[in-house]
């Protein structure tokens, strides 16, 4: 009998055979169930226990963030945006690639580019050096979007149209070009930047408090808590880690008042706070790259401020476009765009969108009506937006009752 | 078991790493010698030649080049450096054309042999059927290597042939000299074929289910496009990240600058725990069913 025509272990009874011959079977179900259990347990393990550091109050947090110097970091920065909008990556690509490169402007453009992270989940790379240079890359599928500030000048790179945006970067009447206008400002780049946006607004409308420790990047870091006060703002909660050592915001987490997952969750998955290499912020255009400047973009993309991310908005701060009236104050104040006659003014971008976006925005407001007449409501899951069938636009994070409240009593 | 077989099967244990190669070998001979996989490895040549003479005729009409960013990832780079061909042409053969290669032979492995009914004879030889499926499993994996640089390979010469070579232009906007974008190239073509050693491990698995080569080959290929299919779903994100084809792109990664090592990383554990699951699953099947043809 040849030794290897039927299973091995032909020597055995057949119920012995039997029993190993399933038995075998036991193999690639454990070494599933392993795999399965590493990956479940890993994430939870990691996140097992807060650090133990002593106790700060809100004011020496705040302080210490105040006072962080840190000038020099890189690290990776991963995004998620999750404002309960339809994926607009895929609604930008169903339209046909609208930003192929055939329309005015550029693929390299920072606005188009930032307007991404407005929903799913995105990784960045940042990296700064002081005021004078900084980094920031998305990583996407197989091609990146760098934002490089180097000096003098304004670097943007997309790999994937092979085509680049070249501004000089905005300075200070001394010169010197100051803190609040480097690179990414009002983009949503760093948890530095979101903190910053957050802390600005806090007073008595804020309770700020210290919310125990948590583990960011493999630091750790105290968790502050801001909350408003006032009834009425989809706000429930912003969170920032702070790095314990160095004062820097590691994490920043927005909660709606609809509770789930967080609306905005950025937050360093690797940091380190070393100097980053010179090179990390050269840039010169490769060969064949279509390099557009910026002087010679039309239209509100000439700003001087570098990408204006629209998020001022969300925080009350109001947009740039003209007419805009800030009624109420703190966490549910709320902007109206254009007045009664007038057209409607630059929506964040929405009257960019063609018409059958503009199709789709229809279909996604509910119908509202009050003593201002009748109008639209747009919903999102921090930010409501009130269009009225006059022209008019009210926009705030708070709910849809106090967009129609502030309709009603606008003039 | 007489005491002369006993003794056979012995030294056969004793000579096994000798066994082994020498299995490897004679399946590795067989399987290049066929002329389906030759044939397999001239249409995968000629992808790259396809795109590249593609992108020629292309860029010879509208002179300032690049149109544009839409097409498949790499391809507005290509006319500016030849090297782009072979991320380009593999970014392009990945989803589709390669693990079809490599489906077609991991599904004939031990269903093409049982059904020519020449299986019994292979399992006469005292190698063991953990070994033989082990030479078969490694033959695929060879193959998977061979199929990329064969892609990666044809992809240099043509754009090498075609379009300037020169500096490269990672994508993070950070140049490297020629000399390493060859090795990341390189590098490239190694995590590609990495990238199908879960498929290949799935494709075995079903080649030992089913005695007909066909049926095997047109089930792995199947459910290599449902499995693709799955994960575009947008629904069933959640499952995403446990689909074999989920992180195949991040080779994408290795041309950042820095390298960018997560998504990498992910998809070669990926890799590694379908070879096992699947692996160890084709073993429990093939040392415990009868084989009758």
């Amino acid at each position: 009998m040849a030794p290897n025509d039927t299973a091995q272990g032909t020597t055995e009874g057949t119920g012995g055979v039997r029993r190993r011959k399933a038995a075998r079977y036991i193999v690639p179900v454990a070494v599933a169930g392993v795999a399965a259990a590493t990956i479940g347990l890993v994430p939870a393990l990691a996140n097992a226990g807060d650090p133990d550091l002593p106790q700060l109050t809100a004011q020496e947090l705040i302080e210490k963030i105040a006072a962080s110097d840190t000038e020099q970091l890189s690290g990776n920065v991963k995004i998620t945006t999750d404002l309960g909008l339809p994926n607009l990556d895929g609604i930008a690509k169903s339209l046909g690639g609208a930003e192929g490169g055939k329309g005015k402007g550029s693929g390299a453009d920072p606005q188009a580019q930032l307007t991404k992270l407005v929903s799913g989940t995105h990784t960045l790379r940042v990296a700064a050096d002081g005021p004078e240079r900084q980094k920031v890359s998305i990583l996407d599928d197989a091609a990146e979007y760098s934002l490089i500030h180097n000096g003098d000048d304004v670097w943007a790179y997309d790999s994937a149209s092979n085509e680049a945006f070249h501004a000089k970067a905005p300075k200070d009447a001394s010169g010197k070009p100051g803190k609040r206008q480097k690179l990414p400002e009002g983009a949503p780049t760093t948890p530095k930047e979101f903190a910053e946006q957050a802390l600005k607004m806090a007073g008595k409308d804020t309770a700020v408090t210290v919310d125990g420790t948590a583990q960011v990047a493999g630091r750790d870091a105290y968790q502050l808590s801001v909350k408003p006060k006032q009834s009425g703002s989809t706000v429930a909660d912003i969170r920032v880690a702070v790095d314990a050592k160095t004062g820097t915001p590691l994490k920043f987490t927005l909660l709606s008042t609809d509770g789930g997952k967080p609306v905005v969750e950025a937050g360093f998955t690797k940091v380190d706070f070393a100097k980053p290499a010179a090179s990390t912020f050269d840039f010169t255009p490769p060969k064949g790259a279509k390099v557009t400047e910026a002087d010679k973009l039309d239209g509100p993309k000439n700003d001087k401020n570098a990408p204006d991310f629209g998020l001022g908005k969300e925080f009350g701060k109001g947009g740039k476009g003209e007419d805009v009236k800030v009624i109420g104050q703190g966490w549910t104040s709320i902007a109206q765009i254009g007045t009664k006659s007038a057209k409607p003014a630059a929506g964040n971008g929405k009257d960019q969108l063609p018409p059958q976006a503009q199709g789709l925005m229809d279909s996604l407001g509910a119908k509202v009506s009050g003593s201002f007449g009748e109008g639209r409501v747009f919903s999102t899951r921090l930010v409501n937006a009130l269009m009225t069938d006059d022209g008019r636009v009210f926009v705030g994070a708070v709910t849809k009752d106090a967009l129609v409240k502030a309709a009603n009593e606008a003039k | 078991m007489s005491r002369a077989e006993a003794e056979v099967v012995a030294q056969g244990r004793a000579v096994s790493p000798l066994w082994t190669f020498g299995l490897l070998r004679s399946e590795l001979r067989v399987t290049f010698r066929r002329w389906r996989t030759l044939a397999l490895l001239v249409v995968l040549a000629g992808v790259p030649v396809l795109i590249g003479i593609a992108m020629k005729v292309d860029s010879g009409g509208s002179p300032e080049g690049g149109g544009g960013g839409g097409g498949p990832a790499f391809f507005s780079q290509v006319t500016q450096n030849g090297l782009f061909l072979v991320f380009a042409a593999l970014a392009a053969t990945l989803p589709v054309f390669l693990p079809m290669a490599v489906g077609v032979v991991a599904g004939d492995s031990i269903a093409g042999e049982a059904h020519s009914g020449t299986l019994r004879y292979l399992l006469v030889a005292p190698a063991g059927r953990s070994r033989l499926l082990l030479a078969k499993y490694a033959t695929t994996l060879v193959f998977c290597l061979v199929a990329t640089l064969v892609v990666a390979a044809s992809a240099l010469a043509v754009g090498a042939l075609l379009f300037p070579v020169g500096e490269v232009m990672t994508i993070s906007g950070v140049p490297i000299g020629f000399g390493e974008g060859l090795l990341r190239a390189l590098a490239v073509a190694v995590a590609v074929a990495a990238s199908l050693v879960g498929f290949a491990a799935v494709g075995l698995f079903v080649s030992t289910l089913t005695s007909s080569g066909i049926a095997a080959m047109a089930t792995t290929v199947g459910l290599l496009i449902t499995v693709q299919i799955l994960d575009t779903i947008p629904q069933l994100d959640a499952l995403g990240p446990y689909l074999f084809p989920h992180y195949w792109l991040s080779f994408a990664d290795l041309l950042r600058e820095p390298v960018y090592w997560d998504e990498l990383g992910k998809n070669l554990g990926m890799q590694g725990v379908y070879a096992a699951v699947f692996g160890s699953a084709a073993w429990a099947r093939f040392t415990s069913r009868d084989i009758t043809a």
